[in-house]
């Protein structure tokens, strides 16, 4: 399928430069591959400038090859609702280094539990987010990032063990050290916990 | 306690000069109160298992009185691990996962995730495919509007259009059994196709149900939209500005309500939608109340597609529902066990699958709760290397923080339902 290339690729190339690695056509959708360390940059150009306009962010996720050299890929899809125009923004995450890019929270705030979950299924960190953890898995789950490759479909743990993990991990009898801060029982919690949270320490109790 | 004091003289009235009793105003009592009362937060924690949160959702909020200072929702009890599952089957056979991410609207996802492997594929569907999906989603889209109604109304203490939605859904949901086998679990839709055509009968009854089912609405519309607990409840509660909720990422009628003109059927039509005639409303105030009147039109509308799309169903009598490709539709069974090519085309495909040539897509469709997408890589084996569903009510759902602030904590249960979320598609 021979489409044509979103018009947003020239503009973007003649704004960053080297920072453009290169851009695809997958059936009908741009895709644009950008520095890690400028996708940040760019996306908030993207939004910004006028005659781009992508207000809007559909969709944050992430891509695992499986062919293990290949990096992860973080994707972000986004839209103008004006221009009724699609982007799809990735930048490679090269697995030896950092897995780690800039979060786009304080351009949306739809990318808030977006990136929460790419951060929990993938173990990709966004700085900048005020509150990176998980958020479909429970915060002490130990067997790490579900949606990698190198994690079995079954999981790393055997049955049992994951039986007793879920049961003992048991969330809703318990509030997390963030919640407990705001509680009126903060005050009768023991000295070393009220440090714990004065440290901005997160976890659940035991 | 002067609070104690004031029960004890409310219990045992005194008379006055004309012989009746006495009334004591409330907070006559003498004594001091204690300044800080109520000053101190409070942690209140609603769910996992609490009827008002359409599922296990866990709300923990903070509460200064009676007013939300903070709400943390807690997600997760439903996780279900669909998009990793998906790596591990064929095309075809995540079709049922998808049944089972928003329920309440089954063959809507369906036919999200055949478009989205043929977008994929660069696959072409029969016309009277496109029209048997163009049904299958708003009759979708009916039956998952009539459940936000009857369970919203319920959450705000109104009872009766709960059981008058809830019986037009039951005409759907026979509809729907009458066309699949199934009544929840549908898999409709096949990559190329349909599972099957619709049986004999089902146009009528679906002809009749179009007929009669703007009496309920009618209905609704009477008890609700103008009714004065309704309105004291809805309007104003909530709010999203247009520019929060396009910030926000929310889409659908979510979206619509705080006045944003955004609707895929429209924007970026896919199964000959920009051919039916259909509006699409919009709200202007972003509150439940806006929320309320724009499924409720929707409803309407998707009547009128549906009316349409049976004229259309009428003309294409007899024509195929599937593409004219052995390589991803399954032959005949009785040409499968009589020929013998034909059953190595049913072989391949049932061993070895459809297989997509190497490349990614993305496909958003106009599902009940929103911009439903899939997205797609494949590495050109038979078994995506990444499906991601893009979960509406999820998203959705993310702005729910952001409305409960300065919020009463009997609106959080309004604003909570005006979300229209099921647990299914926010944990996949």
């Amino acid at each position: 399928m021979t489409a044509a290339v979103s018009p947003s690729v020239d503009p973007l190339r003649a704004q960053f430069g080297a920072a453009i690695a290169r851009h695809a056509v997958a059936c009908g959708d741009t895709i644009v591959y950008v520095d890690r360390e400028r996708a940040h940059d760019v996306l908030a150009w993207l939004r910004d400038t006028p005659g781009q306009q992508f207000d809007y962010l559909t969709d944050v996720t992430a891509v695992e090859y499986r062919d293990p050299e290949r990096p992860l890929e973080v994707v972000w899809q986004l839209r103008s609702l004006p221009r009724k125009a699609d982007l799809r923004v990735k930048a490679e995450l090269d697995k030896s280094g950092p897995l780690e890019v800039q979060s786009v929270w304080d351009l949306w705030r739809g990318a808030d539990w977006l990136e929460r979950e790419v951060f929990d299924m993938f173990g990709i960190g966004f700085t900048g987010h005020p509150d990176l953890r998980r958020i479909l898995m429970w915060e002490t789950y130990a067997e790490g990032y579900p949606l990698r490759k190198d994690f079995p479909l079954r999981g790393h743990f055997s049955r049992a063990e994951q039986t007793r993990q879920a049961l003992a991990a048991n969330p809703e009898a318990h509030y997390s050290m963030e919640e407990l801060s705001i509680a009126e029982a903060f005050n009768e919690l023991p000295a070393d916990m009220r440090e714990r949270l004065a440290r901005g320490e997160r976890g659940f109790l035991k | 306690m002067s609070v104690r004091t004031v029960e004890m003289a409310l219990a045992t009235p005194g008379l006055d000069a004309q012989g009746r009793p006495t009334r004591v105003p409330l907070g006559a009592g003498t004594g001091t109160y204690d300044e800080e009362f109520g000053a101190e937060h409070m942690l209140v924690n609603i769910g996992p298992q609490h009827p008002a949160t359409h599922g296990v959702l866990r709300l923990v909020i903070e509460l200064e009185g009676e007013t939300v200072k903070r709400c943390i929702p807690h997600l997760g009890y439903l996780h279900s691990g669909f998009e990793k599952l998906g790596e591990y089957r064929h095309y075809n056979q995540i079709i049922p996962l998808t049944d089972r991410t928003d329920y309440l609207s089954p063959m809507a996802n369906n036919v999200c995730l055949a478009l989205a492997a043929e977008k994929l594929m660069g696959i072409e569907v029969p016309e009277r495919c496109r029209v048997l999906r163009v049904i299958a989603c708003e009759m979708s889209r009916i039956i998952s509007h009539l459940v936000w109604l009857g369970t919203t109304g319920i959450d705000l203490g109104a009872f009766t259009p709960f059981l008058w939605s809830f019986q037009e859904r039951e005409r759907i949901y026979n509809l729907q059994e009458m066309w699949t086998g199934a009544r929840l679990t549908t898999s409709l839709t096949r990559v190329g196709g349909m599972m099957a055509d619709v049986p004999e009968g089902f146009e009528a009854g679906l002809r009749e149900f179009t007929r009669t089912f703007p009496k309920t609405l009618t209905e609704v519309d009477t008890m609700f939209t103008r009714n004065a607990i309704w309105i004291g409840r809805t309007q104003g509660v909530g709010v999203l500005t247009a520019a929060e909720a396009t910030n926000y990422s929310l889409s659908g009628p979510m979206l619509r309500a705080s006045g944003v003109d955004y609707d895929v059927r429209k924007d970026r039509p896919y199964l000959d939608y920009e051919t039916y005639d259909f509006d699409v409303p919009v709200g202007e105030h972003g509150d439940i109340y806006d929320r309320y009147r724009v499924r409720l039109e929707e409803m309407w509308q998707s009547n009128r597609i549906l009316e349409q799309a049976l004229d259309r169903l009428a003309r294409l009598q007899g024509t195929p529902i599937n593409v004219d490709d052995p390589r991803v539709i399954l032959p005949p069974k009785s040409r499968a066990m009589s020929d013998m090519e034909a059953m190595i085309f049913h072989f391949k495909q049932v061993m070895e699958g459809v297989k997509p040539p190497l490349g990614e897509a993305y496909m958003g469709i106009e599902n009940p709760k929103g911009e439903l997408g899939y997205y797609f890589v494949s590495d050109g084996t038979a078994k995506p290397v990444r499906w991601r569903i893009r979960p509406p009510s999820f998203i959705n759902l993310a702005s729910l923080p952001k409305m409960c602030e300065g919020a009463l904590l009997s609106d959080v249960i309004a604003i909570n339902a005006s979300v229209d979320i099921v647990m299914g598609e926010v944990d996949r």
